[in-house]
């Protein structure tokens, strides 16, 4: 039961109103073109970044190679801020790939040599899953089962590199309240909230 | 833990294939990954009830880390790398 199509301007309302799940199976929701180029823009990214440092054996995580390469300094672009470049072996790959072992370096060694390939191939599926699924000038669209919960994989991905790269902890709901609204942190956590709802109603749609 | 006695006639099963001592995967707490997204990520990897997935999920929130499931190492190791794809923070560790 889809209503009239409210065109690209929708009301606000329909656009906040994330994904709802479909009668038929599946889900689905609509996007504003922006909002639409803004994921795009972030799978895309995260995606680049998973799939740049993939060398054998972890190499090419070595310091420098702080240039243009930096995925996130696009997302600072976009957001009229630059930040420091990050170094190839910074806390956001830490996160998207962890160690499987806790006090046991070597096993976790072991486990990274025979895992983390699959790992990082399959994030950057899940990142062009969502490219291939959302048109870059948004709309209404519609996901099976199987593609949505690819989304929530590739949605919770890029919280988890914005949550290193602002260092969200428990509180940070309450401090963005105050946050002065030109601190350039107050427009990435923004589009971080925003995700966070996007991903909430995704998960609620498919339960 | 103890160890059975030994049976001069017991075939040759690997030993791997029954541990005496299981291993566990580890589920921490982290500030980002959403309570409703961890509840839905136990059910559709481990198949457990919603209620069963809410417990553990809250007692990673709460106490900060739970074990969600038990088995051979390898298994163990599965689940981790699953969790991994998930976006979860989880650990391989041998239950003491």
């Amino acid at each position: 039961m889809s209503g009239p199509d409210p065109g690209d301007t929708g009301e606000v309302g329909d656009l906040m109103g994330g994904f709802r799940a479909r009668r038929k199976g599946g889900v689905t929701a609509r996007f504003a073109p922006t909002q639409a180029g803004l994921i795009r823009s972030l799978v895309s990214q995260v995606g680049e970044l998973i799939a740049d440092q993939a060398g054998p054996g972890g190499a090419g995580r070595g310091p420098g190679d702080a240039g243009p390469g930096n995925p996130l300094d696009d997302v600072a672009a976009l957001f009229g801020s630059t930040g420091p470049a990050a170094p190839p072996d910074d806390p956001v790959l830490a996160r998207l790939l962890p160690d499987a072992y806790r006090d046991d370096t070597e096993a976790a060694g072991e486990f990274r040599r025979f895992t983390e390939q699959e790992l990082r191939s399959g994030k950057v599926a899940a990142a062009q899953t969502v490219l291939d699924t959302l048109p870059p000038d948004g709309g209404r669209i519609e996901l099976t089962e199987e593609d949505a919960q690819v989304w929530l994989r590739a949605l919770n991905d890029v919280r988890l590199v914005l949550g290193v790269r602002l260092d969200i902890t428990e509180d940070t709901a309450q401090r963005s309240q105050d946050l002065d609204p030109a601190d350039p942190r107050a427009a990435y956590l923004w589009v971080y909230d925003w995700l966070t709802y996007l991903q909430e109603t995704l998960v609620r749609a498919l339960w | 833990m103890s160890v059975a006695p030994a049976e001069v006639e017991r075939p040759e099963v690997r030993e791997e294939a029954v541990p005496d001592t299981p291993w566990v995967t580890i589920v921490w707490n982290d500030p980002v990954n959403l309570m409703s997204y961890v509840t839905y990520v136990f059910q559709q990897v481990f198949g457990y009830p919603r209620r069963k997935a809410e417990k553990l999920m809250l007692d990673v929130h709460h106490k900060g880390k739970a074990v969600v499931s038990a088995g051979t190492r390898e298994s163990m190791e599965r689940d981790v790398a699953v969790l991994h794809g998930y976006g979860l923070w989880a650990t391989v560790s041998h239950d003491k």
